[in-house]
């Protein structure tokens, strides 16, 4: 599903060079969740990035759904991260102007799906967030928690394969992060590829897999064996 | 993504963000107001002259000899011989002698611009009497010492009350009010109703020299203005022998004349009408700018949920035209009112030029747009990932 074959991302600032990522080889198959662990400057949300079409790595090839992401245009991009994957973010990034229910509806416009269609995902995605009774409100009226879970709602209302989530629960107090945590745990039994981004070891134990970054290399990677026995 | 879905996302954007929209609007808004306005005024006073020359005769041509010293000179009777010459061409000629004044009744005088005239005049300047009758020719052949009064007079000297065959003493001899004239310029002192009409046989001796150096021509129709006009001409250049000594002028030839003077006022107007323009444009793009640089973050997001390069800048090119022909409207109504206001306000009727609005509206449109265009493009070719990072 994900290949990354050494992937340099390399930043200029003055003089100095910045290897965010340093040969980065990296493979996720369909269906399996895997957490991506580092402390902050590991180069984790680099990595992200790059896997969510988002950014362009320096140098090396990025093979997503079999299809080289580096030879693709700025609009083919856009396609991709609009049909393939779906984003969770930490500052949930929804647009304040914008009802929950329209921002749910954002990324079905940008695909062309029929208004009507469009609202029944929409409200279906909510549903599954427990939030249909609040679709009229704007973002600003719910709490950070509800918020997140619009987020996820727009990031599954479009049925992609891979949902990214960086540090999706790193502004929520630990009993709404867990409930996002549950949420996203139930998407992934559904089928879905998650790759979860975050510096906190006890929510990486959530995923199968854990990928261990530090100063943009992988010193890590192996699968959580049983979570119980850690 | 459909242009009607854009457009209602614009609609829907520029309704969240009341304040910023509307001080967009009020650049385009102020812009085309003023250019409306501008316009509409200065037509209306290009009218307003034209119809006062209308008014006073579109067949009239005047004539003014400066002479050259010596003995040569054009008469009256010459004159009048070449209006027997060519009656299809010249319906009437009246001496015109001017000479400065002074009216007085029992206690009350003044100073009033007097002009001497035979019985022509009334036809070729379509003079309008309040009451009374016109000077005729017995009147002019006999030196009868009658007069007509302007507006001014009658109210200065009479206390508005008709003066018909009342005596007035004008420059120390009696003479009787045989009529006074329409009131067209409320009564002023120094206007159109500021004026004594005699007979011009009498006004020569109070000029003090016996020469004519004036005259009013009409010519028999509008159409034949321009031939009288040069037969007088030829006339003239038969006697001075060179263009210098005499001037004519035919009403057709003023109205060019105002034409083209409008046309050098337009030109000063279009300038400052485009000044205001350019301001309200100026405005116009700063608050495009702003308003693209603080939404940087929302294109990321848009950009990371799938929009491509063209839903972006649609968004924003709609929401740029959506602002610019709702503040055009309001700017063309709000001009336009504003117009025929001023208009009453100084006693003008606007005339809206349609020219005028479609190049006020399509200037500020074309500025909003590509304002709103250019940054738009700038941030929809920027990586999410980097828009995304912008506060």
């Amino acid at each position: 599903m994900i290949k990354l074959k050494d992937i340099y991302k390399i930043y200029q600032t003055g003089e100095d060079f910045v290897h965010a990522l340093d040969g980065i080889d990296l493979h996720i198959d369909e269906g399996e969740f895997v957490s991506v662990i580092g402390a902050s400057g590991s180069g984790k949300s680099t990595c992200m990035n790059i896997i969510g079409c988002l950014d362009v790595p320096t140098s090396g090839s990025y093979f997503l759904n079999g299809s080289d992401v580096s030879t693709l245009s700025d609009d083919e991009l856009a396609m991709i991260r609009n049909r393939t994957l779906g984003f969770i973010f930490q500052q949930y990034n929804l647009i304040s102007k914008l009802t929950v229910l329209e921002n749910v509806e954002l990324p079905l416009i940008y695909r062309g799906v029929q208004p009507k269609e469009r609202v029944r995902m929409s409200m279906e995605a909510l549903e599954r967030v427990g939030l249909e009774g609040r679709s009229n409100n704007m973002p600003s009226q719910l709490s950070g928690g509800q918020q997140q879970r619009v987020s996820i709602a727009r990031a599954l209302a479009g049925k992609p394969k891979v949902i990214l989530a960086d540090e999706p629960t790193g502004a929520l107090d630990s009993k709404t992060g867990m409930e996002v945590l549950a949420l996203i745990k139930e998407l992934h039994k559904e089928g879905n590829t998650i790759v979860l981004i975050t510096h906190d070891n006890s929510i990486a134990l959530h995923a199968q897999r854990i990928v261990r970054l530090s100063d943009g290399k992988i010193i890590e990677d192996k699968p959580v064996i049983d979570r119980q026995v850690q | 993504m459909n242009i009607k879905q854009a457009f209602l996302l614009a609609i829907k954007s520029l309704l969240s963000s009341k304040m910023r929209s509307f001080l967009t609007m009020l650049g385009i808004i102020i812009g085309i107001a003023a250019v409306i306005i501008l316009v509409s005024l200065m037509n209306g006073l290009s009218k307003s002259i034209l119809d006062s020359f209308e008014d006073m005769g579109t067949n009239l041509i005047s004539v003014e000899v400066m002479g050259r010293g010596s003995n040569r000179s054009v008469t009256f009777t010459e004159m009048q011989a070449l209006m027997a010459e060519n009656p299809e061409l010249i319906s009437g000629v009246s001496p015109n002698v001017s000479v400065g004044v002074k009216v007085k009744k029992d206690t009350e005088s003044l100073t009033a611009n007097c002009i001497g005239i035979n019985e022509d005049y009334y036809d070729i300047k379509n003079v309008k009497m309040a009451s009374g009758r016109f000077i005729n020719y017995l009147d002019v052949a006999r030196r009868q010492k009658v007069c007509i009064l302007g507006a001014y007079e009658v109210t200065k000297l009479f206390g508005g009350i008709d003066p018909l065959g009342e005596e007035v003493k004008i420059n120390g001899d009696s003479y009787t009010v045989i009529g006074t004239l329409t009131e067209k310029a409320d009564a002023e002192e120094g206007s159109a109703d500021d004026t004594v009409i005699i007979p011009y046989t009498l006004a020569t001796r109070l000029s003090g020299n016996g020469t004519i150096s004036s005259y009013y021509i009409s010519a028999s129709s509008k159409d034949t203005v321009n031939q009288a006009s040069a037969l007088v001409k030829a006339k003239l250049y038969q006697a001075f022998q060179s263009e210098d000594y005499y001037m004519v002028m035919s009403s057709g030839e003023i109205i060019e004349e105002i034409n083209e003077m409008m046309g050098i006022m337009g030109t000063v107007l279009i300038g400052i009408a485009g000044i205001s323009l350019l301001v309200g444009g100026i405005g116009i793009m700063n608050i495009m700018l702003v308003s693209v640089s603080e939404r940087v973050r929302e294109i990321g997001i848009r950009k990371s949920l799938g929009g491509r390069r063209k839903d972006i800048l649609g968004q924003f090119i709609i929401e740029a035209a959506t602002t610019s022909i709702i503040g055009g409207i309001i700017g063309i109504i709000l001009g336009v009112i504003l117009s025929y206001g001023a208009g009453k306000l100084i006693d003008l009727t606007a005339v809206p030029s349609v020219t005028a609005i479609i190049v006020a509206v399509s200037v500020s449109a074309a500025i909003g747009i590509v304002f709103g265009y250019l940054p738009a493009s700038k941030a929809a070719k920027m990586y999410p990932i980097e828009a995304l990072r912008e506060n």
